[in-house]
């Protein structure tokens, strides 16, 4: 009984943790104080359930609990220092008679959407320090410990403590508006959001072994909170592309490291492994949104992960499908990796010279610098026209850059195989 | 809310306040807070960094130098104090600085307590 308690309020954390804390901001105005009083909810529920029994509205149940801690503490600092007509303005309705935990009223379960859709676009806020930003959404909208987060982005926790109680404070002290952004600048702001999730998510899938418990968390987290933002944000096609592409990505999770932790790659991976249910659901919400007519960056890249999680076996591909989607996003959203990804669709499709002429052309610009990946697909294209000896030389110098040891060891197996031809 | 913009550029725009405030994207600007209800508290133009004079008291001595405290390309060049609801509108009211298009103006809020 109390084992299946404690799992129901794990349940209730992940879903209500977010939302209650962006309902107290919004009715508080105070970081901290919503964070304090959410924490109390939880705990008082795991004090309470076991003995009444769980409510029938869990989320509702926390939010009434930790707004009743908020007015109290409210009002406790308000008291002699005539700061109660701040806190009646501060409330959302003007509400701040204090709720028994059973009376649940419709203000708590109200406008939470929109709360949390507002606590988004302030912890994306493009005045606050991306690595600040997030931060702060791991912190109040997940629920994520401040421990948790130094853990997860290999920082020390004081340091991880005091980015979030500096992002806070700028928050408070620059006055950065708690708002869904206006029309004009939502499209922009929107855009800022969609950076931050993606690189929570490609933070979670670039990880290293030793922190890959840790970091399958957070690719947990940053597809929950991509499927939050695309239910609060439906008219959306690029959320819905993110959404898209994380799921596509995420699919293929257990087919990507072999049982050392290597890297293994696409046309080895093992199909059989890949989560065809996730795949067939982010096709679904990729045709929705590229059926609007509105495509970007998210649902082009959306679209070629999606020709390779569709295709029945890797020589099935349809490369030149990808090169022409490489080409959009080439132009929809130009950067080196692009083009760099650009020669190696096009290299499948039309042969590795013209993709080598691509890579050539790029490693001249020399605009990613120290970047290991150009080097190696140099050499994989070399090695493709039986051009050995300038191969070895490339994968050596990819070798020289490489940071995690299972790509090192995936590119030490390849420089040792071209060496022996 | 009250919030200085640090209008900051390269001075290679040298012309002086009564041009400035003659100029048309600058009559825009103060026109852009107007329609938005935003006060536009006080307002000052800079002589170049060039005419600046570097003042510090050290052990009872004051030491006088030439040039302003930074290096750096950009130098301030103008404060514009301004009070508005939050940051997002103050940032678009720095956005529609004149000098924005080719310099950066920092956004400071005033510590009001």
């Amino acid at each position: 009984m109390t084992r299946d308690v404690e799992h129901l309020v794990a349940t209730a954390f992940q879903d209500s943790w977010g939302q209650i804390v962006a309902t107290l901001i919004g009715m508080t105005g105070d970081w901290d104080l919503a964070e304090e009083c959410a924490q109390d909810a939880f705990t008082a529920a795991l004090e309470a359930w076991p003995r009444k029994g769980v409510p029938d509205m869990p989320g509702a149940w926390l939010t009434s609990v930790a707004r009743n801690r908020a007015t109290d503490v409210l009002r406790r600092r308000a008291l002699g220092a005539a700061k109660l007509t701040e806190v009646a303005v501060n409330s959302r309705d003007g509400d701040v008679e204090p709720l028994g935990p059973d009376d649940i009223d419709e203000a708590a379960v109200s406008g939470v959407q929109d709360d949390r859709l507002r606590l988004i676009f302030t912890c994306c806020h493009p005045a606050l320090p991306l690595d600040a930003q997030v931060a702060l959404t791991l912190r109040t909208l997940v629920g994520l410990t401040t421990p948790e987060i130094a853990h997860a982005f290999l920082v020390p926790e004081p340091t991880m403590a005091q980015r979030l109680v500096r992002a806070k404070r700028k928050i408070r002290n620059a006055r950065i508006p708690y708002r869904v952004p206006p029309a004009q600048i939502l499209p922009e702001r929107t855009t800022a959001v969609l950076g931050v999730l993606y690189l929570l998510f490609n933070e979670s899938y670039s990880a290293t072994s030793g922190a890959l418990l840790v970091r399958n968390g957070l690719m947990v987290e940053a597809v929950r909170l991509a499927r939050l933002l695309s239910a609060l944000m439906p008219e959306e096609c690029e959320v819905a592309g993110l959404l898209a592409l994380m799921l596509l990505h995420d699919a293929r999770h257990d087919a990507r490291l072999d049982e050392l932790g290597d890297l293994v790659t696409l046309e080895e991976q093992d199909r059989t492994l890949w989560d065809s249910d996730q795949i067939a659901e982010a096709t679904v919400i990729l045709r929705n949104a590229m059926q609007r007519s509105r495509p970007g960056p998210y649902q082009i890249q959306a679209a070629i992960v999606a020709c390779h999680a569709t295709a029945p076996n890797a020589a099935a591909t349809d490369w030149s499908q990808i090169a022409a989607l490489y080409d959009r996003l080439a132009n929809a959203a130009p950067s080196p990796v692009v083009e760099l990804n650009r020669a190696v669709a096009v290299s499948m499709a039309h042969g590795p010279a013209a993709g080598l002429a691509i890579v050539e052309s790029l490693a001249a610009t020399q605009s990613l610098p120290g970047y290991h990946l150009l080097p190696a697909v140099r050499a994989d294209l070399l090695r493709r026209l039986h051009r050995s000896e300038e191969a070895a030389r490339y994968y050596g110098e990819a070798l020289s850059l490489v940071k995690t040891d299972s790509e090192r060891r995936f590119l030490a197996r390849r420089l040792a195989e071209t060496t022996a031809e | 809310m009250r919030y200085m913009l640090m209008i900051c550029d390269d001075e290679s725009d040298d012309r002086g306040p009564l041009e400035i405030v003659g100029d048309t994207e600058h009559v825009a600007w103060i026109d852009y807070m107007d329609r938005q209800g935003i006060s536009f508290l006080d307002g000052v133009r800079l002589r170049p960094s060039t005419d600046a004079t570097k003042v510090q008291s050290r052990n009872g001595e004051t030491l006088i130098s030439d040039g302003p405290f930074m290096e750096s390309k950009e130098h301030i060049g103008g404060f514009a104090l301004i009070e508005c609801e939050h940051l997002d509108d103050a940032i678009e009211v720095a956005a529609r600085h004149p000098f924005a298009a080719h310099g950066v103006i920092e956004i400071r809020p005033v510590w009001d307590e």
